[in-house]
């Protein structure tokens, strides 16, 4: 559990256009490492790339490498699937399985691939996800019930508990607040500061009070202009960034005098 | 420069003996409407007379006359917009009425017809041994008219059956190329361009073609039901392609994101994910397919023949499905000198394939709900 993650002078494309340039970083494991940056600057794409899913999008391609623990995830002859069964993602919009009932949607992951689970591991394993995610006191009443039934909070952490029912190493998630009020997103950043102790979290965030709040890294990221690629402008502990950063440019983003 | 002429409205009505609320203009009273329309419906017909009464230039008169004076009266009471408001109101309602009068008039003219011969005995029997004498002594003796649609009735179904075996999967799996894996590239265009060519198809050309197909393979007069599924899956599969790939299209793409991300594989979150998200625009999408190829006459004819007797074996000989059953006993009735049964049986079989149809497409419109994803808490 828990894996660190390194990437080395990444290039990501979409076909000929590239987004983010050469980008090298160092996530460790068991911490909260946030991304940080105007809209527009690859932040998500880059995100994207750390779990392959950058290339579901016809046309993405990346040149450089990412390893976890050590092994490069681009590496020739690596299936995208085994590297999604370990590094999970939230998305930014809420987006549990219509079709599927709140327990159905838990165990989605196990299911869908078609893997035979007996009745009560699967129970054991819903309710440890559930937990996991802050949310089994509010649904254990009711989980043959349709997940779509739930408040947006209650389906974003039903979303993060269908991702740690995989039990990945490393979880990404992708703006997980942006579709949320305060109290939901105070709910989620709570379970941040949770999961931190058994997995490495990288967020993308545009609150900036969040990326202090819950992260123990910040990496700015910024873009020169329209059609220029994306690009690690400064990445250092979170209490750095927003005190006293070494650029210019991530100063004047913190400090909201940017653009 | 609006706020003066709202001024001019509101000053033009006498003045209220209690404070009006000044944001209400003149408006019509309830029953103005439906008085104009009373008035129009005695001028039309007074004016239909005159011209010889008829009831199509009465209805005609009468609409015009009502769209005009509602119009007007609106126009003049409440305002311009208000009156082409009213209007285009009318002319839609007209027009939506226009449009179900054939549907009402092809309902009661089949009930009409087709209500005295329908009969268990009528469903349950076939025109095995029913000649033109049976018929000549049934109108003789005035009995119960002999001879049913069961043949016709078992090779619809049958045909029908077989033809959705065929294009279901053949459409779906298209479909499916089309929109996860062909996405747009050259092969995916052609596929979308033939599929759009096929749709345009005549039913009586994908009839010759599967004749003419089993006739190379099988020898000439290779005519079976099985051929006749093959004339109606050319004409059905485009349509399940289209619909399929619609409604595949409006699955959201963050689903299948979802699945990606939880390691599921991409044929799986097809199977297990986007296809139960849309399952019941697809499965409505079958259903109305094949309403729409059961009622097909001419591909039947030169495909699967004609048949008096039950035959529910689709790969051999000749089969009946009602639309033939019906052209042939309006075309060569049973008895030349006695058509009335037989024509009684056309209508009832006409009955029995609309009454079909409609069970087809109530049909879809359960299993899309059924099949539709759970709401609630």
């Amino acid at each position: 559990m828990a894996k660190r993650i390194d990437v080395n002078a990444l290039n990501v494309y979409y076909s000929k256009f590239l987004a983010v340039e050469d980008i090298s970083i160092n996530i460790e494991p068991k911490s909260v490492t946030a991304f940080i940056g105007p809209s527009g600057c690859g932040k998500s794409t880059f995100l994207r790339t750390l779990n392959r899913m950058h290339e579901v999008i016809p046309g993405g391609r990346v040149e450089g490498e990412v390893l976890l623990d050590g092994d490069d995830l681009y590496g020739p002859g690596v299936d995208p699937v085994t590297v999604r069964s370990q590094i999970g993602m939230v998305f930014q919009r809420p987006n549990p399985f219509p079709t599927m009932s709140i327990k159905d949607n838990v165990l989605a992951g196990v299911k869908l691939n078609g893997k035979k689970i007996s009745r009560s591991d699967a129970d054991s394993l819903v309710e440890k996800s559930l937990r996991g995610a802050n949310l089994w006191n509010e649904v254990k009443d009711r989980l043959d019930k349709p997940g779509s039934g739930l408040s947006g909070g209650q389906q974003q952490r039903l979303c993060i508990a269908r991702t740690i029912a995989v039990k990945p190493d490393v979880i990404l998630m992708d703006e997980p607040c942006s579709a949320l009020d305060p109290i939901s997103t105070l709910a989620i950043e709570d379970l941040i500061n949770e999961l931190k102790s058994d997995y490495t979290v990288v967020i993308v965030t545009h609150n900036m009070q969040q990326a202090a709040r819950v992260s123990d890294k910040t990496a700015f990221f910024n873009i020169a202009g329209t059609g220029k690629p994306g690009k690690l402008i400064e990445y250092n502990e979170t209490a750095a960034i927003f005190s006293n950063p070494e650029q210019k440019a991530t100063e004047d983003y913190v400090s909201g005098r940017f653009g | 420069m609006s706020v003066m002429t709202s001024n001019k409205h509101s000053a033009t009505p006498t003045p209220p003996s209690r404070k009006r609320n000044s944001l209400s203009k003149g408006k019509l009273p309830r029953w103005a409407v439906p008085a104009t329309a009373a008035g129009a419906i005695i001028i039309g017909a007074a004016l239909s007379t005159l011209t010889g009464f008829s009831v199509a230039t009465f209805a005609i008169y009468s609409a015009v006359l009502f769209v005009l004076a509602a119009t007007v009266l609106t126009a003049v009471v409440e305002g311009k917009r208000q009156g082409r408001n009213a209007m285009w109101t009318y002319l839609i309602y007209g027009s939506f009425l226009l449009a179900l009068i054939p549907l009402a008039s092809v309902l009661y003219t089949v009930l009409e017809k087709g209500l005295p011969g329908m009969s268990s005995h009528f469903l349950f029997t076939s025109m095995n041994g029913v000649t033109g004498a049976v018929d000549n002594q049934t109108v003789a003796d005035g009995t119960p008219v002999l001879g049913g649609a069961y043949h016709a009735l078992m090779g619809t179904l049958l045909i029908t059956l077989w033809a959705t075996v065929i294009s279901v999967p053949v459409g779906m799996l298209t479909a499916i190329y089309l929109v996860e894996y062909g996405k747009n590239g050259p092969l995916s265009k052609a596929i979308t361009f033939f599929v759009d060519v096929m749709t345009g198809i005549p039913s009586i050309v994908a009839g010759l073609f599967a004749a003419a197909f089993f006739g190379l393979i099988l020898g000439p007069n290779a005519r079976m039901g099985i051929v006749a599924a093959v004339a109606l899956s050319v004409l059905m599969i485009p349509t399940v392609v289209r619909s399929t790939e619609e409604m595949l299209k409006i699955v959201p793409n963050e689903l299948r994101e979802a699945a990606y991300a939880l390691g599921v594989r991409r044929w799986r979150t097809i199977l297990k994910v986007v296809i139960p998200t849309a399952i019941s625009g697809i499965a409505s999408g079958v259903t109305l397919a094949i309403a729409r190829v059961i009622g097909e006459t001419a591909p039947i004819l030169v495909t699967a023949g004609i048949a008096s007797q039950i035959n529910t074996n689709v790969f051999a000989n000749w089969m009946s499905t009602l639309p033939t059953f019906i052209y042939y006993q309006i075309l060569t009735p049973t008895s030349p000198t006695n058509i009335d049964p037989s024509v009684q049986r056309a209508w009832a079989a006409a009955l029995l394939l609309i009454l079909m149809v409609m069970a087809l497409n109530l049909g879809a419109r359960l299993i899309a709900s059924l099949f539709a994803p759970k709401k609630g808490r």
